[in-house]
């Protein structure tokens, strides 16, 4: 039986972690991803969790030991956060590049400098490109059933790529909130064993990381490439099957109140959950708004994405990072760019706000909204616009 | 007739596990080195391998010169994937999830992965006592870049980010000393090697794969086109750093150590330094310098064999 | 055997890049690097085995008879063995082909 519980997120991750019974865990701590590792821990030390706890040396490192335990065919996770995210920055290419399907969550963290221990998406910005499954999550239920899903998912040998889970630093990660844990027999029909095809073993040697020279490089890039997107497929089908086996349904993009919308706002990660209020708010003050909230990341679902906004006549996206002397809103110039070959699509408006932890009210969101709409009529002389700077 | 080096071939097994076509350099003792150590490891073993000669020259996609499961990851966390191989086996054998007993984790690299970006990762791995041997092939720069210096280049030693020039003598610090930085981690067995002494390195292998924790390596590789020495004297010059006192062969047990050959005179310096370009520029000054630093720790050595 | 690197294309290549075949490079003709090859006086041979174990290329495998020869698909000529040959049975010339 599904117990529910109230439980901090990253408690929460953990347990989860626990009923996935994963082989090795090799982490790094750092804020605001330690509850995570410092529960894992616990788990193991208490016997609760069989598995081998490698207390690594940096994040670098605990990418890396997660290459040698799923090389070897373990089930592997880890966790970091901002500055963790980044140190394994090159480690991360060669985890999908070498097809190892390993399941981390990433508590979003701002990067510095300043030093920020606060939430934002800039680390999972900076690693847009390094071929992972990336899926943003919005509440603590989403974050555990997104992580069981995860190992099935990356194991799939139609995938056999890593798995990154993406929850908002200290806004989700310490969040205590009421949860529905499935329970170990649930979790055993719903995760097979790890069968990792061609692991290392002397039984049948295979050697992994050959070195590529220009007459064969592309052509391993190019079959990465068809094979993240044919991912989303399996992902799909996971995600379906998941909402068979425990009633919880997911999918690439929601839409909320979007039906007869003319303005919708973009969200991603926790945010979503005050825009959803936001809404509610104005639309009970007669304004036709929707939220659209982006969940699957990479590979990116430019079909749902056209599909969602493809009646509304403005589209405002709110970035929570800011890339610097470009478009500012990462997120923001994906979304032209994938409604660029569009005939009709609506006036894009770009923010950035939420940078570094500080937090965007149901009134903010509603600003946020009231301005775009403004800037969709009457244009702005910037690519995009920063919200809540003090001036 | 010329005096027998003084082993005996029959005891190396017949199988080669480092296949020939691979691209290393002619005459390089490195690839005689990790031949050798293949011949000694066995099938059961699992290699993690740093970027660096040894990976390039043996894993031109889609070929490999391995025969056993091998994996090339990054430069820097050769040790760091060793101990993710080592604890993902650990514990998929104890669940039962896969039955491997006794396959040996190995970690190899050069002398750049393993004292200069390598040794982060290095020193976590031994600090947390994984079940791994980690081998060090010593070719004394960043070779497989173009012989860049590294901290392991000896002192006055010539290489292209420390040249000899006028205002230089080439490499202005002293080898880093990593066998002692690895006995400084408590670790239960340490050993210096290299193939010119087939028989010791063979010896020293097998010590070490029966070690259980962290065991390490260090090998001397003398590389032809980094030292500018003659390739057919690849074996020679191994043989000449030990007699030298220059590349002392010794094995440290739990913290004991002991000297193998332990030798009662060192041959001059000068035998071994004059067979390379690389030290070709050094003045006898700075040679009489390198002499006297190889008495003192030599004896420094010695003392250490006899005290304990 | 595997398809030379040029001619494959995408979906040739294994999962995450790997190769399969174990000591596949043995199909690569290194014996084409050389200047110098090695020539045996087999009367001073004492089988003693030291050039084949100092050969860095494995290249030299004892024949029926018990004497050790290099094999000239993989010999690189670097000499090793004939400096390491204690009777003096291995004489370095240099390659024509």
């Amino acid at each position: 039986m599904t117990t529910k519980v109230g439980m901090e997120v990253s408690v929460a991750i953990g347990e989860v972690v626990k009923l996935a019974s994963a082989d090795v865990v090799s982490a790094y701590p750092i804020t605001p991803q330690t509850h995570i590792v410092e529960h894992l821990a616990e788990l193991v030390a208490n016997g609760e969790l069989d598995a081998e706890f490698i207390p690594v040396e940096s994040e670098h490192s605990a990418m890396s030991a997660c290459l040698g335990s799923a090389a070897v065919g373990a089930r592997t996770f880890t966790a970091t956060a901002g500055q963790g995210l980044e140190l394994m920055h090159e480690v991360l290419y060669v985890a999908s590049s070498m097809r190892l399907p390993i399941v981390m969550t990433v508590a979003n963290r701002a990067l510095s400098a300043p030093l920020s221990v606060w939430g934002d998406h800039s680390d999972a910005m900076a690693v847009r490109d390094t071929g992972w499954i990336q899926i943003f999550t919005e509440n603590g239920q989403e974050v555990i059933d997104t992580v069981m899903c995860a190992f099935r998912i990356a194991e799939d040998h139609r995938v056999l790529l890593p798995v990154m889970v993406h929850l908002d630093g200290f806004h989700l990660s310490h969040m205590i909130e009421p949860m529905l844990l499935p329970e170990q027999g649930e979790v055993d029909q719903f995760l097979p064993p790890n069968q990792y095809p061609l692991p290392l073993d002397p039984n049948k040697p295979v050697t992994m990381g050959d070195f590529g020279p220009p007459n064969v490089y592309t052509e391993a890039k190019w079959a990465q490439e068809v094979n993240l997107r044919a991912a989303k497929k399996v992902i799909l089908q996971h995600w379906s099957e998941f909402g068979d086996a425990f009633g919880r349904r997911y999918s690439p993009v929601e839409c909320y109140r979007c039906e007869d919308a003319r303005v919708l706002l973009l969200t991603m990660g926790s945010f979503s959950e005050t825009a959803m209020a936001a809404i509610d708010k104005m639309r009970s003050e007669g304004e036709d708004v929707g939220l659209v909230r982006l969940r699957l990341w990479r590979p990116f679902p430019f079909d749902e994405i056209r599909e969602a906004v493809k009646d509304a006549e403005v589209l405002i996206v709110l970035d929570r990072a800011l890339s610097f002397g470009g478009p500012g809103g990462p997120v923001c110039s994906e979304i032209k760019s994938a409604l660029y070959q569009v005939d009709r699509r609506p006036k894009i408006v770009s923010f950035v706000g939420g940078l570094g932890g500080r937090d965007i009210t149901v009134d903010g969101f509603e600003e946020i909204v009231n301005r775009g709409i403004e800037i969709s009529q009457k244009g702005s002389a910037q690519e995009f616009e920063i919200f809540g700077v003090r001036e | 007739m010329k005096k027998l080096p003084g082993y005996i071939s029959r005891l190396l097994t017949e199988k080669e596990r480092f296949a020939p076509g691979h691209r290393a350099c002619i005459g390089c003792a490195e690839a005689l080195a990790v031949r050798l150590v293949c011949k000694a490891l066995g099938d059961n073993v699992v290699i993690a391998n740093a970027t660096g000669c040894m990976e390039i020259v043996s894993s031109p996609f889609p070929d490999t010169s391995w025969t056993v499961p091998w994996i090339h990851a990054l430069f820097e966390n050769t040790a760091a994937v060793a101990s993710g191989m080592e604890s993902g086996l650990k514990a998929m054998n104890r669940k039962g999830r896969k039955s491997l007993p006794g396959v040996k984790v190995v970690a190899m690299a050069g002398d750049g992965g393993t004292s200069d970006i390598g040794i982060q990762a290095l020193s976590g791995a031994l600090e947390r006592g994984h079940n791994f041997l980690y081998v060090c092939f010593d070719n004394e720069a960043y070779m497989n870049t173009g012989i860049q210096r590294s901290s392991s280049t000896p002192y006055g030693a010539s290489t292209t980010t420390s040249p000899a020039g006028k205002v230089s003598i080439g490499q202005f610090t002293w080898k880093k000393n990593m066998p002692d930085i690895v006995v400084a981690h408590d670790v239960p067995y340490v050993a210096t090697a290299c193939p010119s002494y087939v028989k010791d390195l063979i010896t020293k292998v097998e010590k070490a794969v029966a070690t259980e924790g962290p065991s390490y390596l260090h090998i001397l590789s003398v590389c032809p086109v980094g030292w500018r020495s003659p390739p057919e004297l690849g074996v020679r010059i191994g043989r000449l750093a030990v007699e030298t006192g220059i590349f002392p062969l010794f094995e440290v047990e739990n913290g004991k150590y002991r000297l193998s050959p332990d030798l009662p005179k060192l041959k001059p310096v000068n035998d071994y330094l004059k067979l390379q370009g690389r030290f070709r520029h050094l003045s006898d000054d700075v040679i009489n310098k390198i002499q006297q630093k190889v008495n003192e720790d030599y004896a420094e050595l010695k003392k250490k064999a006899h005290e304990g | 055997m595997p398809k030379k690197e040029g001619d494959l294309t995408w979906k040739d290549i294994e999962i995450g890049g790997m190769a399969t075949e174990p000591g596949s490079t043995r199909q690569y003709r290194t014996g084409d690097w050389r200047s110098q090859k090695p020539t045996y006086d087999f009367d001073k041979c004492i089988k003693c085995g030291i050039c084949y174990i100092f050969c860095p290329d494995a290249c030299i495998s004892q024949d029926a008879s018990g004497y050790f020869e290099a094999d000239m698909y993989h010999c690189k000529g670097c000499g090793i063995c004939a400096v390491e040959c204690p009777t003096d049975v291995i004489t370095m010339v240099d390659e024509e082909e």
